[in-house]
């Protein structure tokens, strides 16, 4: 058989591509060559260059956009809830939901009187920046407002897509170990903020807060921590003033 | 398994630069992933048999390259093989390191016809 197109001296024919065709009365007079090609291309360069324009898009209209990541039930929906509510009239808000089925957080959030668009993946695991280019498309978020962008609860796959966001806001609480950090140390290392949830439930379970912490910084000693409860309102406020002071001031002329 | 993504992006990239060098089959394809990458091989693999049927890289050779982790340390500025992201710097033993080497996922290059 020859190698380099696979075609068979006894005439069958292996195709390798549809549209793919040789003229095969003639098996000898072989005209193509081997020719490589120097690739050097990041394997996510599609998505890195829609994160980048999302970025541009950003930058250009002053919008804050987060990308809030966590593990399912680490308790993102409610936080945002509660950031909402206690922020209105402070801040301008708009928010993109992804999960792969249902509306019932964008359902939870639009209760809130915030603007938001619900991004279904189906079965994919994670949001990509071409998803949140076409959601941003139809929501058209304010200039000077804050985006939050509630990336598919999953701890993996979402580390490894850029969506154009400013900071990434990686999401733990108590009621999950506290080696998690380590467990999942992509995540904790492309992210810029840690958020320990749920505090208000630390006398009841056996996490240490001092040891995902260290755990934390063992993976990215960059990261910034705020520990808070949405329950009891605990830390609230490192929070809100973490993002007001991420909020550019608008450009004055 | 964001594995089937990359899987399908490589392809895309693959198709793309086949068109542009005029080839008609892809008979070699040389991707690097380093092992401090978020990519689970045996995943990648499974992906990968699935993924490529009745594409141009159907038949091609996948040679993968795997770089090991390497860091440096913003301390000491020590140089070392990093085998975890949270591993200590083996000199002084601060977690203020730097990656250097691993975290790779590149197509190399292709050898078409």
């Amino acid at each position: 058989m020859c190698a380099t197109c696979g075609c068979d001296t006894d005439g069958n024919v292996t195709m390798h591509e549809p549209g793919h065709h040789h003229d095969h009365n003639d098996h000898h007079s072989h005209d193509h060559q081997k020719k490589v090609v120097a690739v050097e291309k990041d394997v996510l360069n599609e998505n890195n260059l829609l994160a980048e324009r999302n970025r541009g898009y950003f930058e250009a209209k002053n919008i804050l956009a987060l990308n809030l990541v966590s593990s399912p039930g680490s308790g993102k929906t409610s936080l945002l809830e509660r950031t909402l509510k206690d922020m209105k009239g402070e801040l301008e808000f708009a928010v993109i939901e992804g999960d792969q089925q249902t509306t019932n957080d964008a359902d939870r959030i639009h209760a809130t009187g915030t603007k938001v668009v619900q991004i279904n993946t189906g079965k994919g695991c994670h949001l990509d920046a071409h998803m949140v280019l076409h959601a941003v498309q139809g929501m058209k978020p304010k200039n000077d407002s804050v985006l939050f962008i509630e990336n598919v609860g999953n701890l993996v796959c979402p580390a490894m897509f850029d969506l154009g966001e400013k900071e990434r806001v990686v999401i733990i609480s108590v009621t999950e170990g506290d080696d998690k950090p380590l467990k999942y140390p992509d995540m904790f290392y492309s992210s810029t903020l840690c958020i320990i949830n749920k505090t208000d439930l630390l006398p009841y379970v056996p996490f240490d807060i001092e040891k995902v912490k260290a755990n934390a910084k063992k993976v990215n000693h960059k990261l910034e921590i705020i520990e808070l409860s949405c329950t009891n309102g605990e830390g609230l406020q490192i929070w809100y003033d973490w993002l007001k002071s991420k909020v550019l001031a608008p450009e004055t002329v | 398994m964001h594995e089937l993504s990359i899987v399908m992006s490589i392809i895309d990239i693959a198709q793309q630069q086949a068109k542009s060098a005029d080839a008609k089959t892809i008979d070699e394809i040389e991707i690097d992933i380093g092992c401090l990458s978020t990519v689970q091989m045996e995943a990648f693999d499974f992906a990968w048999e699935q993924a490529v049927k009745e594409t141009i890289l159907d038949n091609a050779i996948k040679k993968i390259n795997r770089i090991k982790g390497k860091a440096r340390c913003l301390d000491c500025d020590a140089s070392f093989p990093l085998e975890n992201i949270y591993d200590a710097c083996p000199k002084c033993g601060q977690h203020l390191i730097d990656i250097v080497e691993g975290k790779e996922l590149r197509v190399k290059s292709l050898i078409v016809s």
